[in-house]
């Protein structure tokens, strides 16, 4: 029972760190219609970021509080600058471009930035400092629930609901929807599509980034290809869950986190990957458009 | 506004992109930790570079656009770099077309003579890819489904080769069509379950067939001997005659010389057949081409199937060029690099595809200068080009069906 | 010859808790020209659309005749293509033409259904393949020339203006060599001029002995065109007739003019 539990949890930390990612994939396709191949190296980028002010602010005695905290928010401020400029760079200029344009473009983005890390840094592994102390009070939980495992698991839900205030709330917000649901409305509503998009761009950044900054220090080491494997499982779960829906995109991520954490931890875990690809495939067969996307009624 | 305040408000700008730049990369472009020995290197010089490099690209960049601006409007169609225009014309009489391809050909056929060996084996790779974007093409680029995973049937291909040689002694042309054909059956397979998908759930789903073959690859090791692979795969025979080294490369390239041409011959005969059309009007309209009565399925399943067959093919040259295969050489990225070459060509154009194919593996291998820089370039070769030429480098390049009526009989 | 060649029986169509069908029936005679007409939100292009396939009507039945057995076949819940295959081809209300390919392949892919070549005369161009592919193209030809759009053979129909652009929908129907033919607002968007030879272009085909069945808000046309009239509204049936009777019905003119 209790490794049940264990598997639960961490199933649900997995599903955590998709998310934050997964969001960011969703929201750039419900709104521009574009696979984001380079949000995983954005994750990875943040993770980088965090690391090296973490390790600068260390070295230099600052206490661990005000390191999480100054390294968060370092990680969350230069992602988002990462993704806006890619988003000008490479998408802007084709968005009216044909549909795989912009996918070529976006592959090509994620190889040139994982190896502008590579270049700029290193290909080792660098350990990373752990960021999150153990909480005593967590001591009775340690064999299910690590205090890590809360951290991101409060933290993200803090995001979500931060996220889902800005999404129904604001003025911001209902102009991403407005965007995401007919732009050329948008426009002639007099919406500034091209900051909406930005916008988009850097809440899905900045999301990223926290992840990276928390599964980095969760795990301990960060490297230039964390984004790809990553960026591919959070795409997973966004699409399992219906890309272009936020809600679909939690879900997907938490039944992708869930399954595989299981599946590892009943079945066998040299095949993780195997299992979360041979569930997108199983969901989609049975609902093509992904469990929260709508199925498209043709308009013949 | 004269030429000088634009020219300051252009300098004015690249400025500020610098000094952008210059904050974005600066963690980690300047620093540099070693938490081991917990120092900070810190390396101003790279501010300086980037500063630098981002100002004149962005300069750069700034009059390709202004340049591309004037000439469109000057032109009424945009001629590319007259390339297209210049390509129309060649392709579209077929006299001059017949005197290209034989220099071509001519030029192919003494190349393993004229140059080193190790220039032809750069030669092999990039005529693979001219096949390998010839068939995924097929896929994508006539039929319009986008497979992220074509390099599963690759893998089968080279695999089939590689275990039925290591464990029955089959030679090279006997797994050749038995690769062929059993990528073709994974193509079908992968069909069917995608038959539904449209567009980008179709993409996600083949990129994860492509990531599921490698890892199963990868960790059967009962089967595939996992990740240290397979090697001592036999290079192609001929009549038990031993080659040299040499002697066995050129063969290698002869063989592939012969299988780019058999491959144009026959896409350039699918594209223009009552099938080439059924993926045609697939593409262009799903529903439409139901209406009309294609059956959608049959036609989907047969350009996955086509597609893979030429995949799988490649899968035993490669086996039998590499002499050892491991599932480190199916990446994601190879899937990638076909679909790019796909794309640069065109989309569906035949000349395209070879250009593209040319340009994007011969110039890694010949900016092979750039040593560690050599992906980084890669990366921003294919960023830059969909900016600058989005429809790629030859687009609308398909061979229309041209009428011609029959004359009267002149009285 | 058989007497009907569409019988529709009961025809229901629920979109959730929408029904947007309500247990039409319906049929047409071989070689009759019949319009269905009705107020916007009627359901008529629903029911085209379940009539070929892209919806699987919820209830009831629809029987496609064919002059070789008196028997009529259910083509209810078969796919888009098996319905073409046995006789019934329509128009698209929002043309649907494949823009990136020639007036002439357009046409040509009609006539998919009625050949068979596939990859092995596709890659030998063996007799039988050249036979059949001249045979498409001779055919395609001959149907643009009866539509009109002989000199614009190999034009993009992207590029074709708009009223060109519907005829050709019509000649790449008649390629799949169709007992039925279903136009969806062929007039649509269509100038005087060019629905005058819409209308002439109609009679010709119908004159063929080919059935249509028309969906159209030009009373004009409709009028002048139809042998029969189904009125729909709010997916029932609620006239049909001849065009006198049509004109005069108390239900009819409530239904469009409202009360």
């Amino acid at each position: 029972m209790n490794y049940f539990v264990e598997l639960f949890f961490s199933g649900l930390t997995r599903g955590s760190i998709y998310a934050l990612i997964a969001l960011g994939y969703t929201m750039v396709y419900g709104i521009i219609g574009l696979i984001n191949f380079a949000h995983g190296e954005i994750y990875m980028i943040g993770a980088f970021t965090a690391f090296i002010v973490a390790s600068v602010l260390s070295i230099y005695g600052f206490p661990l509080l005000a390191i999480v905290i100054l390294s968060g928010f370092a990680a969350a401020v230069w992602a988002s600058a990462y993704g806006y400029t890619v988003e000008k760079l490479a998408y802007k200029p084709l968005r009216n471009a044909s549909r795989l344009s912009p996918l070529i473009s976006a592959i090509g983005m994620s190889i040139l930035l994982q190896n502008y890390v590579l270049l700029a840094q290193t290909s080792d592994f660098l350990a990373f400092p752990q960021l999150i102390p153990d909480f005593p009070f967590m001591d009775r939980y340690a064999d299910v629930l690590g205090s890590s495992d809360l951290v991101i698991l409060v933290t993200t839900a803090i995001a979500m609901i931060v996220l889902t205030i800005l999404i129904k709330y604001t003025r911001i917000g209902k102009a991403m929807r407005a965007t995401a649901q007919d732009t050329t409305m948008a426009m002639l509503v007099g919406i500034n599509v091209n900051r909406i998009i930005s916008i988009t761009f850097i809440i899905g950044s900045a999301l990223a980034a926290i992840g990276g900054l928390l599964i980095a220090s969760h795990i301990g080491q960060i490297n230039f290809y964390i984004g790809f494997i990553a960026g591919i499982k959070a795409f997973t779960a966004a699409v399992l869950g219906g890309i272009g829906s936020i809600p679909g995109a939690v879900l997907g991520s938490f039944v992708l986190g869930l399954t595989e954490s299981f599946a590892t931890g009943y079945v066998s875990s040299d095949y993780e990957d195997v299992f979360a690809f041979s569930l997108l495939v199983l969901i989609l067969i049975f609902k093509p458009s992904g469990l929260l996307g709508k199925s498209e009624t043709k308009k013949v | 506004m004269t030429m000088a305040t634009s020219f300051i408000k252009e300098i004015n700008r690249s400025f500020l992109i610098s000094l952008w730049f210059v904050f974005l990369t600066f963690p980690i472009m300047v620093i540099k930790v070693d938490s081991i020995e917990k120092t900070i290197q810190w390396r101003w010089w790279n501010m300086l570079y980037v500063a630098l490099a981002s100002f004149i690209l962005s300069l750069l960049a700034r009059w390709i656009k202004i340049w591309k601006q004037t000439r469109a409007s000057t032109n009424d169609e945009d001629h590319g770099l007259g390339l297209e225009a210049l390509i129309h014309s060649i392709i579209d009489d077929p006299r001059k077309r017949n005197v290209l391809a034989l220099v071509v050909l001519a030029f192919a056929l003494v190349f393993p003579f004229s140059f080193s060996s190790y220039q032809t084996v750069i030669m092999i790779t990039a005529l693979m890819y001219v096949v390998l974007g010839l068939g995924l093409n097929i896929v994508v680029g006539l039929a319009g489904l986008l497979d992220l995973g074509y390099v599963a049937f690759y893998a089968v291909g080279a695999y089939t080769y590689a275990l039925l040689n290591y464990n029955f002694h089959i030679g090279f042309w006997v797994a050749l069509p038995i690769g062929g054909l059993l990528a073709a059956s994974f193509g079908i397979l992968l069909g069917f379950p995608v038959l539904r998908l449209r567009g980008d759930y179709l993409a996600i789903v083949t990129l994860g067939f492509g990531e599921i073959i490698r890892l199963i690859l990868e960790n059967w090791g009962k089967f595939s001997h996992g990740p240290s692979g397979i090697s001592n795969i036999p290079r192609p025979g001929l009549f038990g005659i031993h080659l040299s080294l040499d002697n066995a490369i050129n063969y290698i390239y002869y063989i592939m010389i012969a299988f780019v041409i058999i491959t144009i011959f026959i896409v350039n005969r699918l594209q223009d057949s009552r099938l080439g059309r059924a993926w045609i009007a697939l593409r262009e309209d799903e529903i439409a081409c139901q209406a009309m009565g294609i059956d959608k399925r049959k036609t989907k399943l047969t350009a996955f199937a086509l597609g893979a067959f030429w995949a799988g093919i490649m899968g035993v040259v490669f086996a039998a060029k590499e002499t050892f295969i491991n599932p480190a050489s199916f990446t994601f990225l190879e899937s990638a690099i076909i679909l790019s070459i796909v794309v640069l060509g065109g989309m569906g154009s035949i000349i395209g595809v070879i250009l593209g194919a040319l340009v994007l593996i011969l110039m890694p291998e010949y900016l092979r200068f750039l040593s560690q820089y050599r992906m980084f370039a890669f990366g921003a070769i294919l960023v830059l080009m969909m900016v600058f030429r989005p429809q790629g480098l030859i687009a609308n390049v398909r061979r229309t069906y041209k009428f011609e009526k029959k004359e009267e009989k002149r009285v | 010859m058989n007497d009907l060649i569409l019988k529709i029986n009961n025809l229901s169509m629920d979109f959730g808790g929408v029904r947007a069908l309500n247990r039409l029936d319906l049929d047409i005679k071989n070689g009759e020209i019949v319009a269905l007409i009705g107020p916007n939100g009627a359901g008529k292009t629903t029911f085209f659309n379940c009539l070929t396939g892209i919806y699987t009507p919820t209830e009831g039945d629809i029987l496609l005749y064919s002059s070789d057995s008196l028997e009529g076949i259910s083509i209810k819940g078969l796919k888009p293509n098996k319905i073409t295959e046995k006789g019934l081809a329509r128009t698209f209300q929002n043309i649907r033409l494949f823009p990136q390919m020639t007036v002439l392949e357009n046409v040509m892919i009609g006539r998919h259904c009625r050949t068979k070549s596939y990859i092995f005369g596709a890659i030998f161009k063996n007799t039988a393949n050249r036979k059949e592919e001249k045979e498409t193209v001779d055919i395609s030809y001959s149907i643009l020339e009866k539509v009109g759009l002989a000199d614009s053979v190999n034009e993009f129909a992207k590029n074709l203006p708009y009223g060109a652009q519907r005829r050709l929908e019509i000649a790449r129907a008649l390629a799949t060599e169709p007992n039925l033919l279903l136009l969806d607002e062929p007039a649509a968007g269509m100038n005087p001029q060019e629905t005058i030879g819409l209308v002439e272009l109609i009679k010709e085909i119908a004159y063929d002995g080919l059935s249509i069945l028309l969906i159209e808000h030009d009373m004009k046309l409709v009028m002048s065109l139809s042998h029969r009239i189904f009125v729909m509204d709010y997916g029932k049936k609620i006239a049909q007739g001849s065009p006198e009777e049509i004109r005069i019905n108390p239900a009819v003119i409530k239904a469009y003019l409202g009360e």
